[in-house]
């Protein structure tokens, strides 16, 4: 994996349609890295997943040159927002990018000051500019946008939407995120690798494990060591209780999209239950303080492990009643069916993962196609429908959950003995590679390099929410705006995992 | 239907009075300083993530309100100077409710929102973790609706704010927009310690600005990362005077 093809950026497009193909090759994550002080040059990273294997090709913009790169959006649309993060962070230019408005920074934020370039110092005070943004809409004869947002009318999280309605149809949604972007991989170069993990922790409440997972995935493979076979299984452990808490949780939400209070609280009570384990478990309702860098930090007992298969126990029957409350309910088929589709080709067009991904008949999960820790002696299936609707992310999710309760008491029964961690050698600067897992959402990757003294020179965390954003954009025009909350319940995207 | 009946039935009642339920053995809360000499190694100082800690006059003094209890300061110390404990009540009051004398307004807010208090969420930069544990006090365990107290879906309807998160540059104008939009008396609660600290718990960046109480003023930190539903609903009961 840490083999780059390296080209100059100009050869870009080329090389990754070629990797590309016709998509059956999927790119799964870019982004760019200043690596001026270390070889005189910008450098853009492409991860394509080639069949059992990642390639990553690695673009080269000489300091000296222009700053500009053939844009890879035309066919890949994957790649649209990854290259306007790219132009806004370090002012590298995607050429014949269909949409080049800012992302991550918005109209209060001056042009051209590149906040991930070495030379930009954080400290510097940067003066509040009061740009246009402009928001994509539709116009025509009985055309009306009606924006939401940042503030909404629940508790959740800020972001803007504009839609273009042409009656009750919504005819175009467009999205400004980034409200909660916080500038954490900014904020944590330069740190020892093993503090930074804090704030790594923190990019997400209810991803904690996968982004803590991922990043220390990143390390270890840098570092070239291996995890203590203990650890991995309480790594999962922690891991599968977070898709748990999360699913039952975002299962019992969706009902919130149509008024289903009986749902909701059904949702939210077996959530609670979940959560209390989990601070049981680990001292920490949203799971944090368990995986550290080289393992964990806690062990279990006997006893703890009896209170978690007794949570399970008490758990399966009462959801399955709680999933019989919808599905024999025509009232209900009725708003999740054939509502927020996304088709197969749209998906694999955008590189949506997980759960979203699994609903439109693209069969992937990052557990089983590239294992890390114990996964690969876990025996688990991958639910996978096709409608591409509310429903069928649904029933994805309903499936997941009897998979990784299923996974957990594997867990529990074939918990190895042994040592909870192991310590992490010092690396050899400006060393870099890539760490993933399966979060609730989807796949997370991060990429690390390994600066002076295990300090960080780059960290880019793309969380699974990512990539799975703008299908909201395909999922929503055709439907009334009403379904609207469903359809985004139906994806239950985190924010601050995309904003960080 | 006839299913969901039977649902709501089968369940009963599930609520429970939230000073009742016991933190679990392993629940990380407030650190404490012990009564144990100090040697001054700064060793606690050094591993804290959030630089909440300190040494002044040669012992260690914790900023309850940048703490993520993260307990690492508890490990790195050989002589046991300090201690994790598992207490979440943690609440303080800020602003015109702090004052002791009892000024007019904190009288005048007890006296108007102390029965029934209307909240409107604002999450201008945190991680996610304080805004669901927010929603987490209304699932049927805690119910707040139970002590007159509900969230609202618009500012113009909300009596207190609770803000999550550090004042980030792109959620400025929506802090300032919204809290401009509620009427008065307000009162302004910062949940969690992203909201208490500002950029101590992500570190300075380009992209924060500062903690909530650089902007509005806060009657009511809950500290916590993210404070547990428990430690909400003690802010709001000692805000309100009904502890
Ligand atoms: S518990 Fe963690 S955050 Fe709190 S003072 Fe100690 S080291 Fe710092
Ligand atoms: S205080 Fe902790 S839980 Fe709350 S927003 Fe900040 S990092 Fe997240």
């Amino acid at each position: 994996m840490k083999n780059y093809k390296t080209i100059p950026a100009a050869e870009l497009r080329e090389t990754a349609y070629e990797l590309y193909g016709d998509g059956q090759n999927g790119l799964m994550s870019m982004f760019a890295n200043d690596e001026r002080q270390l070889n005189g040059y910008y450098a853009i990273y492409c991860l394509f997943s080639v069949g059992k294997s990642m390639q990553v090709i690695k673009a080269v913009l000489k300091e000296k040159a222009k700053l500009e790169f053939p844009s890879i959006t035309p066919k890949i649309s994957g790649a649209a927002w990854y290259e306007r993060e790219i132009y806004d962070m370090f002012g590298l230019k995607p050429v014949g990018h269909p949409d080049l408005r800012p992302l991550a920074l918005h109209e209060n934020w001056p042009q051209g000051i590149f906040p991930l370039r070495k030379d930009f110092n954080s400290k510097t005070p940067v003066p509040t500019a009061k740009k246009e943004f402009p928001m994509a809409g539709v116009e025509g004869e009985g055309v009306f946008t009606v924006p939401v947002g940042p503030i909404h009318a629940g508790i959740i999280e800020p972001g803007h939407f504009r839609f273009s309605q042409a009656g009750e149809d919504i005819i175009r949604l467009d999205a400004k995120l980034f409200f909660l972007h916080r500038g954490i991989e900014k904020a944590i170069e330069g740190a020892p690798i093993e503090r930074a993990f804090y704030q790594v922790e923190r990019i997400s409440g209810i991803c904690t494990v996968a982004h803590s997972l991922s990043y220390c995935h990143a390390i270890e493979n840098i570092a070239v060591v291996t995890v203590p076979p203990r650890a991995q299984y309480l790594r999962a452990l922690v891991g599968e209780m977070e898709r748990l808490y999360n699913h039952v949780g975002d299962i019992g939400n969706l009902c919130a999209g149509m008024g289903f209070a009986v749902g909701i609280m059904a949702g939210a009570r077996l959530k609670e239950d979940i959560m209390r384990v989990n601070e049981a478990l680990t001292g920490h309702r949203f799971l944090r303080g368990m995986v550290v860098p080289g393992g964990v930090r806690l062990d279990i007992n006997d006893q703890l492990s009896a209170e978690i298969t007794e949570m399970l126990d008490k758990l399966m029957p009462d959801f399955k009643e709680m999933i019989e409350l919808f599905i024999g309910n025509d009232a209900f088929l009725n708003r999740v069916e054939t509502t927020g589709i996304v088709p197969r080709q749209a998906a694999l067009d955008l590189g949506v993962v997980g759960v979203g991904a699994r609903a439109s008949g693209v069969d992937v999960d990052i557990r089983r196609d590239f294992p890390y820790g114990c996964y690969s002696s876990l025996k688990f299936d991958v639910p996978v429908y096709t409608s591409g609707d509310v429903a069928a992310r649904l029933w994805v999710r309903v499936d997941e959950v009897a998979q990784t309760v299923n996974l957990i008491r594997q867990i529990l029964a074939k918990m190895p003995q042994g040592p909870l961690k192991t310590a992490i050698p010092a690396i050899k600067p400006y060393s870099s590679g890539f760490g993933w897992c399966e979060s609730p959402q989807g796949n997370n990757i991060h990429w690390l390099m390994v600066g002076e003294n295990n300090t960080v020179y780059r960290l880019y965390a793309r969380a699974a929410a990512y990539p799975n954003w703008p299908a909201l954009t395909v999922a929503a025009p055709g439907n009334i705006i009403p379904d609207f909350p469903l359809i985004n319940k139906s994806y239950e995207l985190s924010y601050a995992c995309v904003d960080r | 239907m006839l299913k969901v009946w039977k649902k709501v039935i089968a369940t009963g009642n599930v609520t429970e009075p939230w000073e009742k339920s016991v933190p679990p053995e392993r629940s990380r809360g407030e650190v404490v300083v012990q009564n144990v000499p100090c040697k001054g190694c700064t060793l606690c100082v050094n591993v804290c993530p959030t630089n909440a800690i300190k040494l002044i006059e040669g012992s260690p003094v914790i900023n309850q309100k940048a703490c993520v209890f993260c307990g690492l300061c508890v490990d790195s110390c050989q002589d046991g100077c300090l201690k994790q404990t598992s207490n979440y009540k943690l609440a303080t009051l800020g602003g015109s409710l702090a004052d002791n004398t009892g000024s007019e307004l904190k009288n005048k807010i007890r006296r108007v929102l102390g029965r029934s208090l209307h909240i409107r969420h604002l999450d201008i930069g945190s991680c996610n973790g304080c805004d669901f544990e927010m929603n987490h006090v209304c699932n049927p365990v805690y119910d707040i609706q139970q002590y007159g107290i509900d969230f609202v879906a618009s500012p113009r309807h909300a009596d207190l704010l609770m803000v999550t998160g550090p004042v980030t540059r792109n959620s400025t104008q929506a802090l300032m927009m919204t809290y401009e939009a509620t009427p008065t008396p307000k009162l302004v609660m910062a949940l969690g310690a992203c909201a208490c600290s500002g950029d101590q718990i992500f570190g300075e960046s380009y992209a924060i600005r500062g903690a909530v109480d650089s902007f509005v003023p806060v009657d009511i930190y809950v500290p916590g990362c993210p404070p547990r539903p428990q430690a909400i609903i003690h802010g709001l009961m000692l805000a309100l005077d009904r502890m």
